[in-house]
Formats: structure tokens, sequence, C-alpha cells
């Protein structure tokens, strides 16, 4: 049963790691800012939520895993109003890119 | 090597590259924005230090009050024009500058090298003395059981930086309210997310102060998250930054310090002692000081990033 | 299993860092500023890692606090903006 846990978790994490490489090869490569801020997105929401997935089965207590889901709720929270709050600003600047 | 060991060293470089860009950047906002990297990567590697006390304060005060004092700061001189209207410094200066600041970190550096194995510390003794305090934190005994004249001090510093950044108004001024922090017309999604963040950043805050008896955590932690929690409330036009008048405000800004300063002199006749605390009735007393620094230092960081006064006071 | 997750964390932390280069690059505030948020939802990540593989106590309080101003930057940053369409940065008094 760890075992099949274990590996759970490895895939999760995995998963979540590669989201992170693929919001920060977008943030690098995507043509402009608007495309940026997607790919930021997606670090966010996938990213974190995939490694917070993975950690699930490692918590030692409920309180522990109530903090990790608290996290990912909070970073999923702050991400959207922040890309809604770039995205209107990079809309206001018109187009100095 | 070790995978540990891999990640330390990786650490160290990123953390060495984003300082030098920190200084190398050629304009406000990018060194800013890379200072701020810099206050992030500090607090991984303050928690690879096994310092998690020190890596929540780093996180609260160097990426989110100091980011927004200088973004501020950097967006009031964008908007006087004042900029990039100053030269840059002589390369005479800057060479000085650097040459200091080699000396400065070779001299750390040697020093952090050179010391013999186990190390010099008073780790153990503080430990050890731990149950006399009652706390089971012992940074938060050192702060406020074993140094605590110290600590009281540097609250009375943060008080003399708001007197410093109040008395920066021109006379006309005095009495009056700090522009306000957020712009004409916050947007939706700012009001919902304060709507949203505020109360639980409260939550966490309070909590943080709490837990910082047994766990890391403390006064200061939790105060800068109440105070980052404040300034969102500001910046969203929920609320304006109170004027430099207004009582309740220097109530709170002396609060800290002021029941600080009572404790130690009641230790005189409470324990014997000035700044001792009574046998058996230390953990109280701790945590009712630090309440009320908790207060202070909440309110004094959005104040010293308010700014001084810039409007006259009302009749 | 706590070699996996170290190495993972280092790996999060070391891709989000390559995501700086926008900081360098820039062309625009905006790109900065996702560069840091990035490091910033990278560095929680890594702390979580670091926090289960590690017997550190108050690590996933570091990731809390950092998860409650993860917006704060950007939240100074849009306020900030020069392109003000309100005269709300200074007072109407000089």
């Amino acid at each position: 049963m760890s075992v099949a846990l274990d590996l759970f978790s490895i895939v999760a994490i995995v998963a979540g790691a590669f989201f992170f490489f693929a919001g920060s090869v977008g943030l690098l490569r995507f043509p402009d800012s608007l495309t940026r801020l997607h790919a930021l997105s997606k670090a966010d929401n996938l990213g974190l939520g995939l490694i917070v997935l993975g950690l699930l089965p490692r918590v030692e207590s409920l309180l522990g895993a109530l903090k990790l889901l608290a996290i990912w709720a909070l970073v999923l929270l702050s991400g959207a109003a922040s890309a809604q709050l770039i995205g209107r600003a990079l809309r206001r600047r018109g187009g100095d890119e | 090597m070790s995978v540990l060991q891999a990640l330390d060293i990786g650490l160290a470089l990123l953390v060495l590259a984003v300082a030098v860009w920190t200084i190398a950047a050629a304009e406000i906002f990018g060194a800013v924005v890379a200072y701020v990297a810099y206050g992030l990567l500090l607090s991984i590697v303050w928690v690879r230090l096994f310092a998690p006390d020190v890596a929540l304060t780093e996180a609260a005060i160097g990426s989110g009050v100091t980011g927004i004092l200088l973004v501020t700061s950097g967006a009031r001189l964008n908007s006087a024009g004042k900029a990039s209207a100053a030269a840059p410094p002589r390369l005479s200066l800057r060479l000085s500058a650097a040459a200091l600041a080699i000396v400065a970190a070779a001299a750390l550096a040697g020093v952090i090298l050179t010391l013999p194995d186990p190390g010099p510390t008073l780790a153990p003794e503080a430990r050890r003395e731990l149950a006399a305090t009652g706390l089971g934190n012992p940074v938060t005994a050192v702060l406020i059981a074993y140094r605590s004249f110290d600590t009281m001090l540097e609250k009375i510093v943060l008080l003399l930086a708001v007197v410093g950044v109040w008395s920066v108004a021109p006379d006309r001024f005095w009495g009056g309210a700090p522009a306000p922090l957020g712009r004409a017309n916050p947007q939706g999604a700012l009001v919902l997310l304060e709507q949203t963040l505020v109360p639980l950043g409260i939550l966490v805050g309070v909590h943080t102060f709490w837990v910082g008896a047994d766990e890391p955590g403390g006064a200061f932690q939790g105060g800068a998250i109440l105070a980052a929690m404040w300034m969102i409330v500001m910046i969203a036009r929920v609320s304006e930054p109170p004027s430099v008048n207004s009582r309740w405000l220097r109530l709170a800004l002396i609060a800290g310090p002021g029941v600080f300063l009572v404790a130690g002199v009641a230790g005189l006749g409470m324990a014997g002692n000035f700044f001792a605390y009574p046998d058996g009735f230390a953990k109280p007393i701790i945590l009712f000081i630090e309440a009320f620094m908790l207060l202070t230092i909440a309110a004094t960081l959005p104040v010293l990033v308010a700014g001084p006064p810039r409007r006259s006071p009302k009749p | 299993m706590n070699e996996f997750l170290l190495l993972a964390a280092g790996f999060i932390i070391l891709t989000v860092a390559a995501g700086l280069f926008r900081v360098l690059r820039g062309p625009g505030d905006a790109d900065r500023m996702m560069a840091v948020q990035l490091l910033g939802t990278g560095g929680i990540a890594s702390l979580l890692l670091i926090a289960s593989a590690t017997t550190v106590s108050g690590v996933d309080d570091v990731a809390l606090g950092l998860a409650l101003l993860a917006a704060f930057a950007s939240v100074a940053f849009v306020n900030g903006d020069a392109t003000d369409d309100g005269q709300a940065q200074e007072g109407n008094g000089k």
C-alpha cells in the first residue's frame, strides 16, 4: 500500500515539476506579454496543485493536509487576481512592448 | 556529492547571480524586482540553514513590505520626474564602494570559515534555561527573555524611523494624512482579493504570533503579515492612511515599546531586577508584551510605507 | 524518497530561476513582475517539498506566509503603474 502511495506521489510530483518547467519555458519563449501571463498561471495552478496532491499522502495529520490545501487555494486566489490586474495593466499600457 | 549538497550549492550560486543583477540593473524597477527575487531566494536559504523564524521574517519583510516600499517610492520618483534626472555616480566612487563591500564580505567569510569545528555557541545553554521561561521556542526566549532590553530598543528604533519619515513633510501639511496608497478606481479583482485574502491573512498573522511561543513564529513575523494585510486594504482604497494626528494611531505606535518598558520596570518590583520576570509567571507576561508588540509592528510598517503627510489637516 | 523530493525541489527552483531571465530582458515591467511571481510560486513548491523531506519544523509555515504575500508584489506593481488614469498617488497639495 505504501509503495503504491509512494508511486502516486512520485508521479504527481514529476508532473508538477513538468508544469513548472513548462511555465518557465513559456515565460521565456512566448512572443508577447499576455501569452507569457497565460504560461505563468498554468505553473501556478497545475504545477503547485500537482505537487500538493503528491505531498498529501505524506502528511502526518489532518491539519497538515488542510495546510497544504490552504496554501494551494491561496496561491490560486492570488494568482488569479494578479493575472487580472497585470492583464489590465498591460492592456492599459497599450503597445509599448 | 549528495543531492542536498548539490541543491545548496545551486542555491548559493543563484543568490549570487541575482545579487549581481540587482546591482547591475539599469533602471529602478528592474533592480527592485531583482531585489524581491533575492529576498525570496534568501528565505529558502534560511530554511536550509535551519532557521525557519528568520525565513518567515525574510519572506514577510524582504519580499513583502520592502518590495512595496521600494515599488511605491520608485513610482513616486518616476512621476515626479526625478528618477533619471541624477547623473550616475563617478567611477572612483563606485570602485571605492565595491572595494569596501569586498573587504566586508571577505572579513565575514574569513571569520566564518576559520571558526573551530564545533563553533562557539550559546545554544545548549539557551535550550537548557528554556524550562524556566516556560517557552518552547528558543528564538522567542532569546528575543523576549534573555536579551529583552535589546528587543525593546529595536522597537524604539522603528518609532524613530516613523518620526524621521513624518518630519519630511512641509510645515503646512503637519497633522494631515499621507496620500492614498491606492489608485483612484480600484479594479474589481483587487477588491475581491482584499475581501478574501485579508481576513485569512489576519488569522494567519495572529496565529503566527501566538504559536511563536513554542514553534517558529513570533510577534515580528505575525506583525509583518498583519502589516501587509493592512496595506492591501489601503491599496484597494477600502480604507485610507490615517492622519498623523490620529490618537489611536499614535497609541498603537507606542504601545509595544511602552508596555515592554513598563513590564521591564515592574520587574524591579516583582522579580528583583530590571527586565526580570517572576518565576513561573514568565510566559503570560511574555505573551502579554508580545501582543502589544504585534500591534505596534502591524501599525508601524504601513505607516512607514504610506509616508509623510501630503495634505493639509482637516479643520 | 527523501532524495527524490529534494531533487524535485532543486529542479523546480532552478527552472523558475531560469525564468528570472525575463527580469533581465523585460521588455516591459510586467514581464519582470511575472518572473518574480513564478519564482514565488516555485519557491512555495520547493519549500513544501523540503518540508516533507526534512524534519525541520515550521517550514510549511514559511510556505504559508509566502503564499499570503504572493500577490502582494504584483498588487504593488500594478498600483505604482506609471500610466495612471487618476491622480491618486500625489495629494492635492505639493
